[in-house]
């Protein structure tokens, strides 16, 4: 008979075993209805709003929320921030898993996914932003792969491959920032398209800029917050390099996240005084856009420098979250809020019940794998046989 | 022969006379001289004209050979209600209330002259045809809807409830009907009892609005939707009351959609070319400030080193300098003291050989 007794079961059972267990099996569920049934079986979409939360968030948020991977290996390898080394195995890895993540949520979202590599290899659009999108999205990952590979390597034992690989790092960090650079931009620049669709207090021809200045603020934030988080529950895993650290990576990023987000500010005003669109202001969505830029963007970034000057590190994971928070509220805000704003109320898109659950799905196996590789290989500490070695 | 289908003939005549020249034009939808669609076919749809029957909206139906609709098309009751182009509903007509009583006004495709689902199509599923009609080839569609993000005017549809092979609908000007001799125009122009549409070359359309114009004054707003808006549509409008009216915007503006992305994609040889170097060259400042600063710390340690050897000996110097005359001195004061009980001893001895030599003296 089997060697598995109760006890064994029951030591899967955490609660984190069953809540992850649960939403994995309803994700699963819609898979197959999707599948079967067409997008109209478990979205909302309609012919007015095409794209809905899978694209708003899956795909907006989630390339801008794992832009910690390019900002955190450039700081570290290309500015010579030494002492945010130790940041950047987990950052590469949730940047990785993070555009994953994305490609598999495009599978749910396109009517053909089997076709996703028909643009790169049958026939190219090269006229279309979202090609670029597409283009740069494949080779990052390819990249983003290659930077997290000798963290397998050094797992696995296989030191010559992952010799080779560390020699390119330098490389792969430039390219990495390049296509970046180009598709976080290009994600913004997808709407320049439709000027007469978007409010023209989200539209602007500085989208792409836009786009790209707040995806560095988010990879900041991001990797405040997931480390703090990472503090948390993986402790265990990390090393005294990391601990000693950490610190410093928390207090530096916080500073560069505060002027990056003044910046960031600065801009808007400039895309608003560009368009003459001042006038917006006095209007709901007017009320609405200021709640975003006082709220999600001011005020982070004063809260941001007030945390580093004082080294507040509570108030910096709190800020980090806020700016998280702001970031995915400018997405929405891009992509369905002010999206179709001249349509009526009612022909409004809001996400399905099962929309929500594969986004909730897809979070999750992104945590679920993030945990696995991390207590497994070394993110958080150094590889006793590699030490100093990258 | 109607005028319509003279108009249809000399369309028809047009795009073949034209479709070498224009072909390359419609092909390169960015090129940056732009010649225009001089004589690519159109249609003008006259709204002063239009009586809501929804003969057109058959004609497209039996034409596409679509799905039956819920509502047929002898019902002018749905008119009340306004519609859209969905997958199975390629033309609708809309009843708009203005001052002066109902208007129609026919929905469908524009066929723009640079259309956004071409420019925003990353397999190029879309093609501006030479017969003005913007083709769709589902057998490369990858299903990711941005062409209908892109759409100023709404039009293109989804079959969301199709699993495996959904497609992107919207009407096609009846091109691949022309183009077999199956129609000679499209089937709503066809279909159409008042002559409120009419078929032939772009700039015979835009000549035959101002004639109209002209002929009845007051009759119209003066204007040619589509001769500038998105810059341009092959398929036009006149109308007797304000566009915005019969729910055309008018702040479309006269951009075509390539030009909106133009600047964004002209970004993309600049990052891919200064960005590698500006990083490459921020790397090489940095690893040069790393040795620069390496060879200072090695510099500073070599001389604290030189510093702290010369002051050890200085120290030796001085104190052995200092041991030797402690050593002398405490020779001397040896000797001294040597010197001193020997003369001590020396004087003792003298004082008891007095002493006896006086005892001597005593005793004789």
């Amino acid at each position: 008979m089997s060697t598995v007794t109760n006890d064994d079961f029951k030591s899967y059972l955490t609660p984190f075993n069953i809540v992850t267990g649960l939403i994995i099996i309803a994700g699963l569920i819609v898979t197959v209805i999707r599948f079967t049934g067409g997008l109209g079986a478990v979205t909302n979409l309609d012919d007015n709003y095409p794209w809905g939360i899978w694209i708003s968030f899956d795909l907006l948020c989630g390339v801008a929320l794992a832009a910690g991977g390019y900002t955190t290996a450039a700081a570290c390898y290309v500015f010579g921030f030494k002492k945010y080394h130790s940041a950047v195995r987990p950052a590469v890895l949730t940047a990785f898993l993070g555009y994953a993540l994305v490609v598999m949520a495009l599978h749910y979202d396109v009517g053909r996914p089997w076709r996703l590599p028909y643009p790169i290899f049958v026939q190219q659009g090269t006229t279309s932003l979202l090609f670029e999108v597409g283009l740069c999205v494949f080779l990052y990952l390819t990249v983003l792969f290659m930077e997290f590979l000798p963290t397998l390597f050094e797992w696995t034992g296989w030191r010559k491959l992952r010799d080779a690989l560390v020699k390119m790092t330098l490389v792969l960090v430039i390219f990495g920032v390049v296509l970046s650079t180009l598709h976080q931009s290009s994600l913004g620049a997808l709407y320049t398209i439709a000027p007469s669709k978007l409010h023209p207090l989200w539209y602007s021809a500085y989208l792409p800029v836009f786009f790209f200045v707040s995806s560095i603020a988010a990879g900041l934030s991001m990797v405040i917050f997931e480390g703090s988080l990472s503090h948390k529950y993986l402790h265990r895993m990390m090393d005294e390099e990391y601990n000693r650290n950490h610190n410093d990576v928390v207090l530096g990023f916080a500073k560069g996240c505060s002027w990056v987000l003044f910046g960031y500010f600065a801009l808007k005003m400039v895309g608003l005084t560009y368009d003459n669109n001042w006038h917006y202001l006095a209007s709901g969505f007017g009320a609405w856009f200021l709640v975003e830029m006082l709220c999600f963007v001011a005020l982070p970034a004063f809260l941001y420098a007030v945390g580093a000057r004082d080294k507040n590190f509570a108030l910096i994971k709190w800020t980090a979250i806020l700016t998280v928070l702001g970031i995915v509220l400018n997405r929405f805000n891009v992509s369905l809020v002010a999206f179709n704003y001249h349509l009526p109320s009612e022909a409004k898109y809001f996400p399905a019940f099962m929309e929500i659950i594969i986004s909730v799905f897809i979070v999750t196996v992104g945590v679920v794998v993030f945990r696995f590789v991390s207590t497994r290989m070394p993110v958080f500490f150094e590889h006793p046989d590699y030490k100093g070695q990258h | 022969m109607k005028r319509r289908s003279f108009l249809g003939l000399m369309g028809a005549a047009g795009a073949g006379l034209a479709a070498p020249a224009v072909a390359p034009v419609a092909a390169r939808a960015a090129a940056k001289d732009f010649r225009g669609y001089h004589d690519t076919p159109g249609v003008l749809f006259d709204g002063t004209r239009c009586i809501g029957c929804r003969k057109c909206e058959l004609a497209c139906n039996q034409v596409n050979n679509l799905p039956e609709p819920e509502v047929p098309f002898d019902n002018l009751e749905i008119l009340n209600t306004r519609r859209r182009t969905d997958s199975a509903t390629f033309t609708v007509v809309n009843k708009f209330d203005t001052p002066g009583g109902p208007v129609y006004r026919k929905n469908q495709c524009n066929h723009c002259l640079e259309p956004a689902c071409a420019s925003s199509c990353f397999v190029s599923a879309f093609q501006k045809k030479s017969d003005s009609a913007v083709d769709y080839d589902e057998t490369v569609c990858v299903g990711c809807r941005y062409c209908m993000i892109a759409c100023p005017f709404e039009i293109p549809t989804y079959e969301y409830h199709k699993a495996f092979t959904p497609r992107v609908m919207k009407c096609t000007l009846c091109g691949p009907q022309m183009r077999s001799g199956e129609l000679r125009l499209p089937g709503c122009v066809q279909a159409c009892p008042m002559e409120a549409m009419i078929y032939g070359p772009r700039h015979e359309l835009i000549n035959l609005a101002r004639r109209r114009f002209a002929a009845f004054p007051g009759r119209y707003v003066e204007q040619i939707y589509g001769e500038h808006e998105m810059g341009g549509t092959s398929w036009m409008y006149i109308s007797g009351v304000p566009f915005t009216q019969v729910g055309l915007r008018e702040d479309l503006g006269t951009k075509s959609a390539p030009e909106l992305t133009a600047g964004a994609l002209a970004a993309v040889p600049v990052v891919v070319g200064v960005w590698p170097v500006l990083l490459g060259g921020i790397y090489a400042i940095n690893k040069r400030k790393e040795k620069i600063a390496a060879q200072e710390q090695q510099e500073a340690v070599a001389a604290a080193l030189a510093k702290a050897k010369a002051e050890a000996e200085e120290n030796l110097t001085t104190s052995l300098s200092k041991a030797e005359e402690a050593a002398n001195r405490r020779l001397d004061n040896e000797v001294k003291k040597a010197v001193k009980e020997a003369l001590a001893k020396k004087e003792e001895e003298l004082k008891a050989a007095d002493a006896t030599k006086t005892d001597e003296e005593e005793g004789k």
